[in-house]
């Protein structure tokens, strides 16, 4: 066992035991928003969604625009250390979109009377998360590792410019969502206890989202080291 | 610049000639286009959708497949007989060599579209009256920009296991947007609309090409390195 084996295995450790931190913060935000945080006087308990909903749409925006840069700087530098981490980054957005695209749908059968509607942020959820598919993809369809990061790097910054494009046209259709409650020139229009809730939520993802990026890079690393091929 | 656009033409005139002498994939991609017009018009209930209707989606999902279809097969060719390993030899920038492939899948696909355009209107009983122009410079704009995205992942899917699947997966959603604007200008140009009235569409295709084609030209080289 070299040393660097021993440095991949303690960036698992370190990354589990973020995840394992996150997981109590999460447990902590189901306390705080189910007992301590006001009902909503008109979408009543499906409202509590919110908490995790929103969330994990954060944490897979961040993902992937952290695949986006960590694609750039690797085309620049050319370390193998920004691929693993870009490929880290794509499955721990992976599993975030797919938590935002079936807290969705929960949360829009109780509040909209429908499951799946072709909604502006829905349909723009989606998209991301095939994107990320592809690129998932595509990492498994390469065998070279070389060209596997370099073609993952080009697919992760064409993703990256793909974004706004697939913003305004999901945009030019009309949204059942509501518009942005917090982040507007006005006052955030979620009174206090709701609004710290959410931010402490957004922290708890964001603490999770580093723990899986983490623990996914040090099994890379691991892998890498043992001489095999972290493709499959 | 000279020099870089000697070498692009040279790339897309082998391209284009060995295309027309065997026409065998132009005959098929253009087969193909065809055939998904007839599916689609089976695949209307005929009582309830009118064709007018489902037209311009109809033509617009017809010219996305074929576009997948033919860029599919552009880098098959140099990987028979190791013909990129040559090209890549060749005295000609990556980025020259890039601009090539582009000019020869685009004459490709704007071929097949423009045989496949007849047939739509034939199957379709659409009346084009003026909206021809209006048509052919929106799908001139968003063929241009998903060539370019498609060139670059057909250099890429090529050298990967399942080619075939590899593409669709990758370069749909780069698809979805043009497309989608496509649609819109489409059904308002059939419907007698005033050509003014896509002007923001044609805008916003047009910076899709814009910003795609200069990423793509950028991007292109990294994917040829050794």
């Amino acid at each position: 066992m070299t040393s660097e084996t021993v440095g991949g295995h303690k960036v698992i450790r370190r990354g589990l035991v973020v995840t394992v931190l996150g997981l109590l913060g999460l447990g902590l935000v189901y306390v705080v928003a189910l007992q301590f945080t006001p009902v909503e006087r008109l979408q009543g308990l499906p409202q509590k969604i919110f908490y995790v909903h929103v969330p994990a749409a954060w944490s897979a925006l961040l993902a992937f625009s952290l695949v986006g840069i960590a694609s750039i700087l690797y085309l620049w530098l050319r370390d193998p250390r920004l691929d693993l981490f870009a490929e880290s980054a794509a499955e721990a957005g992976l599993v975030f979109s797919l938590v935002m695209l079936t807290t969705g749908p929960l949360w829009g059968k109780p509040v909209w009377g429908t499951w799946w509607t072709w909604d502006a942020r829905l349909t723009f959820t989606l998209i991301l998360f095939f994107l990320f598919l592809g690129y998932r993809a595509l990492r498994g369809a390469v065998s070279d590792p070389g060209e596997r990061a370099r073609f993952a790097a080009v697919v992760g910054i064409m993703g990256l410019v793909l974004v706004p494009f697939v913003h305004l046209t999901v945009y030019l259709f009309r949204t059942l969502h509501p518009q942005p409650i917090v982040l507007k020139p006005s006052e955030p229009s979620l009174p206090w206890e709701m609004l710290r809730t959410l931010f402490a939520s957004l922290a708890v993802h964001t603490i999770l989202l580093t723990g899986f990026v983490m623990t996914r890079y040090g099994l890379g690393k691991r892998a890498q080291l043992a001489g095999g091929d972290d493709a499959g | 610049m000279g020099e870089f656009l000697r070498g692009a033409l040279a790339v897309a005139a082998k391209d284009i000639r060995v295309e027309h002498r065997s026409k065998t994939g132009l005959v098929s991609a253009i087969a193909f286009a065809a055939l998904v017009l007839v599916i689609f018009n089976f695949a209307r209930d005929a009582a309830a959708v009118s064709r007018e209707v489902l037209a311009p989606s109809v033509l617009w999902i017809t010219f996305a497949f074929s576009g997948v279809i033919a860029l599919n097969r552009s880098f098959a060719l140099e990987r028979e007989n190791a013909a990129l390993d040559g090209l890549l030899l060749a005295p000609v920038s990556r980025s020259a060599l890039f601009l090539g492939k582009y000019l020869a899948n685009l004459a490709f696909v704007f071929t097949v579209e423009a045989v496949t355009l007849p047939l739509f209107v034939l199957f379709f009983g659409v009346d084009l009256g003026g909206a021809l122009i209006g048509i052919g410079a929106t799908a001139v704009l968003a063929t241009t920009g998903f060539v370019a995205v498609g060139t670059v992942f057909a250099a890429m899917t090529v050298r990967t296991r399942f080619a075939e699947l590899m593409m669709p997966l990758l370069v749909l959603p780069f698809m979805l947007p043009p497309v989608m604007w496509g649609v819109q200008a489409t059904a308002r140009l059939l419907a007698g609309r005033p050509l003014g009235e896509i002007g923001g569409w044609l805008r916003i295709l047009g910076l899709y090409d814009l910003v795609f084609v200069t990423v793509c030209l950028l991007l292109f080289p990294a994917l040829m390195d050794e």
